[in-house]
């Protein structure tokens, strides 16, 4: 096993849905969505986002175009137009997510450096 | 019936890139401009101004762009579908008369969507029982009724397209879905009925895929940025469409910019919820049914499409009246510039206890280290400068306002190294929270209007 940053294995784009930031994340190649499938799962995000999200965490398969959608509920400090946050609608949750780090079997990823 | 249509997204909000409506009626060919002006909070900013000036209320920004684009809209017979009407669609109308009749355009057909404005239907809905609960925290519209400043129906695509089946060449609406703009074209020009679910979901699919303008084409892009050649030019996403609901997105040759099944996806899910039920006026879109294939350079195929009867309510946008806030900043130079900005930051809450004012939220953040991922950010060795932005709001004026005028002494009263505070002291702004809610599509009525000049 080793430790991959979610980063090498997916993409992702944000925004705002009132107060909940929604993160898309895209698996890099088809062969990785199982990879997210297993490990990204709606607690892992939750437990990695900590105090910056204070509701609950939902998380929706894409396996047609091999993403996750989540939804991170109180997670924007009032949403849009009302946190205070210099990004008050999410726009770089992505990558926030995308710092996560994932424990993988070596041989599933022999392309990653 | 034609065989297809390109439908072309000129805006993807208020303040976008000004050349993309002139590059895309210019730069290829296009049956249909679609351009989006508003955002959730944008009707509230609307309202203001057309209670100041009766002939305002609608998206100015249209004006500028109506005036270049105009004549060629008119020689080449593109049409134009906008809800850059905000609050008064019938004022942006006649603006738009004039500058035709400036330019000697006869002939011009302008249809109108409006009926979605219900800010001044509210208490008869509320003593009808209708509450307008808030679909977040279940709360009563009474709640927040006497600092109401909008309230908006977000119509579809449908009576878009009826004001196209009475021969407008421009459509200018008030609130409707930003999806809404892009599948009116489609059942007006291939008679897709109300009942066709997965073709309007194909519709919908192109119109999500479109309403953020270039951040489908290129812009925005995380898996590979680099990758994207000549954004300075970037094409803005055109959907080519097709009777049977297939759709491919492209961009006219010889802009920058990129369309791949990547570029795509990441729009895709952009600002969705349950993919499998993406909820509009007209139906209910599945988007884990999209199937994407790279079809040629810049093109991509969008299939398999599946969607669902819609259900009985429109979305409600209504914006209300919270407070004040107020935002300051202050640049720190090397040496310890993080530890400084701190410093500063805790001298002027002292100040400001000491004054007495109280926040409902005071917030602080260090740009350069972490106003982006807040505490996830890994503390750096050093910084060579860091931005100490400090927010705060309340419902008490005076202490915003107090607020501002405790950031600048900082500069000859605090640590030392400091500078960039050209911009003055931060003026209090007023807070405009967001209501939404559900209301029965049979309490309300889009209203249709089409004129020649």
């Amino acid at each position: 096993m080793r430790k991959v940053q979610l980063l090498k294995l997916a993409h992702a784009r944000s925004g705002d849905k009132g107060d909940a930031s929604n993160i898309g994340l895209i698996a890099r190649k088809p062969e990785y969505y199982p990879i997210l499938f297993e490990k990204v799962t709606a607690e892992r995000v939750k437990r990695h986002f900590g105090e910056i999200c204070k509701g609950k965490v939902e998380r929706f398969e894409m396996p047609n175009i091999y993403a996750l959608n989540f939804l991170l509920h109180e997670a924007l400090a009032g949403g849009g137009t009302v946190s205070l946050r210099n990004d008050a609608q999410g726009k770089t949750m992505s990558t926030a997510l995308l710092r996560m780090e994932i424990e993988v079997d070596d041989n599933l990823l022999i392309d990653i450096p | 019936m034609k065989e297809s249509i390109r439908i072309a997204s000129g805006q993807g909000y208020w303040g976008d890139l000004p050349q993309a409506p002139v590059w895309q009626v210019r730069k290829g060919p296009i049956d249909y401009l679609v351009m989006d002006y508003l955002a959730e909070v944008t009707m509230s900013i609307l309202q203001k101004q057309r209670s100041r000036d009766p002939k305002l209320g609608y998206a100015k920004d249209l004006i500028s762009v109506m005036d270049k684009i105009l004549p060629d809209v008119v020689e080449k017979g593109i049409k134009v579908v906008t809800n850059g009407g905000g609050v008064n669609p019938q004022a942006c109308r006649d603006a738009i008369f004039e500058i035709a009749s400036k330019k000697r355009i006869k002939g011009l057909k302008i249809g109108i969507v409006h009926g979605d404005d219900i800010l001044g239907k509210i208490d008869e809905l509320l003593s009808n029982g209708i509450d307008l609960r808030n679909m977040d925290t279940g709360e009563s519209l009474r709640t927040v009724r006497e600092r109401l400043q909008s309230a908006n129906v977000y119509f579809g695509a449908v009576p878009i397209s009826q004001a196209l089946q009475q021969g407008a060449q421009i459509v200018l609406t008030g609130r409707t879905t930003d999806t809404g703009l892009t599948l009116a074209p489609m059942m007006y020009e291939f008679g897709w009925s109300e009942n066709d679910f997965d073709k309007l979901a194909a519709g919908i699919v192109a119109g999500h895929i479109l309403e953020c303008g270039g951040q489908s084409s290129g812009g925005n892009f995380l898996k590979d940025w680099r990758s994207v050649p000549d954004l300075a030019n970037i094409g803005f996403p055109i959907a080519e469409a097709y009777p049977d609901g297939t759709v491919f997105i492209t961009k006219h040759e010889g802009t920058g910019g990129l369309v791949s099944v990547d570029t795509v996806k990441e729009q895709l899910v952009y600002e969705i919820g349950d993919p499998k039920e993406y909820i509009t006026p007209e139906v209910i879109a599945d988007f884990t049914t999209i199937q994407l294939e790279q079809a040629g350079e810049n093109r991509v195929r969008v299939y398999g499409i599946k969607g669902l009867p819609p259900t009985e309510f429109y979305k409600v946008s209504a914006s209300y009246f919270d407070g004040y806030y107020a935002v300051g900043m202050l640049t720190y130079g090397w040496p310890e510039a993080l530890e400084k900005a701190r410093a500063a930051d805790q001298i002027m809450r002292q100040r400001l206890k000491d004054l007495g004012y109280q926040y409902e939220e005071f917030h602080t953040e260090f740009m350069g280290y972490n106003s982006c991922h807040g505490p996830l950010s890994p503390m750096p060795d050093e910084l060579n400068e860091v931005v100490l932005r400090v927010a705060v709001r309340s419902r008490d004026f005076e202490a915003v306002d107090a607020f501002g005028r405790q950031l600048v002494p900082l500069v000859l009263t605090g640590p030392p190294t400091v500078t960039g505070f050209g911009g003055g002291r931060p003026k209090p702004q007023e807070v405009i929270a967001y209501w939404p809610s559900l209301i029965k599509k049979n309490l309300v009525n889009p209203v249709v209007e089409v004129i020649e000049i």
